[in-house]
């Protein structure tokens, strides 16, 4: 269910040359746009070193969007070629550690095309409401000595590890986890 | 002194006592092996400062790394299962000098991809290969075995399908018993299990017959369970996986492609990219940025995870970026010297990046 009222935290890194100027064509063109997105100008999209999405995400970004010039494009001549490897790579690297795939996009804008950045700002916004807020890695006390808990049971803990038992596996049963991390 | 008996126990040349005809074949072999990188060692001595080998640690199944300068430290050396470092860790904080490295199959890669990034000179390096069919994992052992009590440990046949004898002390022993035998294949690391380098790709003296890999293709059937997670789940395992971590960053100093441990973002202030707090989200983004600045450089060698004194699974992580990174760039990293990492290049059309530009 869309949260429309809630305010989302979406972070764009748009590269000087072409996306800046586009956002700048929109503003200029007087084109309604959502205000959740929170524009940083770069250089070149590579510029973006991907730890930037990364703990742009980790530390409370509900989105990432990365805007560049079109290939062929770039100012710098390849920056967006490259830039599109890493930024590809990124992509399929933010399921693996657990965030939603649709939370990061990176598109090419040029300095003309404020109509189309218009579109790819309210397009990603409304993706990020869909997926609502990203879940956080707080600690609370109670999931502090959930992990406690489970320590004794670790594959690092050999001496307290009782194969056969339930939950004494070398990796944890997941159920488990979720029944304490659900009373929060 | 009870590491020395062990040693000399477990010393493949001097064969114990206890060792039965039926193994004496296996135990020639490599009492040979030893003798011939004693002697090829020997012979490198005057062409290098010194050699990075393994010698007996403080138990009969524990290695550790020695160097070798003289002759007489070439009595120490010893190569068994039990020798599951990877010496080219060292490497790195070594350049300068000249030097000999010991290495099996899988370390081997490691050295490729230092030689490839060009953070070591080809000429400087005199690398020993052993092939190897397989390293133990101590924490399997562990797992149904107070290691602590063994007093001699001697190895038969090929770790793939041989034995681990155990020789227990005196008083009270393990549960009564003096001796146990334990088949050495359930014992082996996960990675030898599904290891396609058992021996080693960049050389100058290849020690010992050639071996075969275990399988035809690691197919990553351990990231199986893991890939049927849901986005939120996965969220939560490693969050879970992370609380015990504790900081100590053994994972990162393990691992021989950290070469930059002594300027690591992780303990920059300028600029600032992880606090000293100790929250789930400053350890879980080190481990995200530790994947991130591996990506295409990874060979898989798990350093991380067997040093991490947690059992956090840092390789899971490792292997999932290395299969994105197989599907998008058909790379594997530490196999070739002459490839090129795919993060340093570009294809104007890329055939496998669909165009993020026609997306909406």
């Amino acid at each position: 269910m869309p949260d429309m009222d809630r305010d989302y935290r979406i972070i764009g890194f748009l590269c000087n040359w072409c996306s800046y100027g586009g956002a700048d064509a929109a503003g200029v063109a007087r084109f309604n746009q959502p205000t959740e997105l929170r524009i940083i100008r770069v250089p070149c999209s590579g510029r973006v070193d991907p730890m930037f999405v990364a703990k742009a995400l980790l530390s409370g970004a509900d989105g990432v969007l990365v805007s560049g010039c079109h290939p062929r494009d770039c100012h710098y001549t390849e920056g967006n070629l490259y830039a599109r490897r890493r930024l590809e790579l990124l992509r399929r690297f933010l399921p693996i550690i657990g965030v939603d795939e649709g939370r990061f996009e990176y598109v090419w804008v040029s300095a003309s095309e404020g109509s189309r950045w218009r579109d790819m700002v309210t397009k990603f916004t409304e993706k990020i409401h869909q997926l609502g807020p990203m879940p956080r890695m707080a600690e609370t006390a109670r999931t502090l000595c959930a992990l406690e808990g489970m320590l004794g049971v670790s594959s690092a803990q050999p001496d307290m590890w009782r194969p056969g038992e339930p939950g004494h596996d070398a990796l944890l049963s997941m159920d488990e986890y979720k029944e304490v991390m659900d009373g929060e | 002194m009870a590491s020395e008996s062990s040693a000399s126990a477990l010393s493949a040349n001097e064969p114990s006592v206890n060792d039965s005809a039926a193994n004496e074949s296996s135990t020639n072999a490599s009492a040979d092996r030893m003798e011939t990188l004693r002697a090829k060692i020997a012979a490198e001595l005057p062409n290098v400062d010194f050699v990075l080998a393994y010698g007996r640690g403080f138990d009969p199944l524990h290695a550790t790394p020695v160097t070798v300068r003289g002759e007489k430290d070439l009595d120490r050396l010893i190569f068994d299962p039990t020798c599951v470092q990877n010496l080219a860790t060292s490497l790195y904080g070594l350049r300068g000098k000249r030097l000999g490295v010991v290495v099996k199959g899988c370390d081997s890669r490691s050295i490729v991809q230092l030689l490839q990034e060009r953070l070591w000179e080809r000429e400087n390096l005199v690398i020993f290969g052993l092939p190897c069919e397989g390293v133990l994992d101590l924490a399997k052992l562990r797992a149904t075995l107070d290691i602590a009590s063994a007093r001699a440990a001697s190895f038969t046949g090929s770790p793939r399908d041989g034995l681990l004898r155990l020789t227990f002390n005196d008083d009270g022993g393990h549960d009564g018993e003096r001796t146990r035998e334990i088949e050495t294949k359930g014992l082996l690391a996960d990675k030898c299990l599904r290891c396609q380098h058992p021996n080693p790709l960049v050389f100058d003296h290849m020690i010992g017959p050639e071996t075969l890999p275990q399988g035809a293709q690691d197919d990553y059937a351990d990231l199986a369970a893991l890939e049927k997670l849901s986005t939120q789940e996965r969220f939560d395992f490693w969050k879970r996986q992370m609380g015990r971590c504790i900081r100590c960053y053994a994972c990162r100093n393990a691992c021989p492609l950290c070469v930059c441990k002594h300027v690591c973002l992780a303990d920059s202030r300028e600029p600032h990219w992880l606090s000293a707090e100790a929250t789930l989200q400053e350890k879980w983004l080190f481990q995200v940025m530790h994947a991130l600045h591996l990506a295409g450089r990874c060979t898989e060698c798990g350093e991380c995870q067997r040093s991490c004194p947690m059992g956090i699974p840092i390789l899971l992580l490792k292997r999932m970026m290395n299969r994105e990174l197989k599907e998008l760039f058909n790379y594997q990293a530490g196999v070739s010297l002459e490839a090129i990492p795919p993060l340093h290049t570009f294809l104007m059309e890329e055939d496998r990046i669909k165009d993020r530009g026609l997306l909406w």
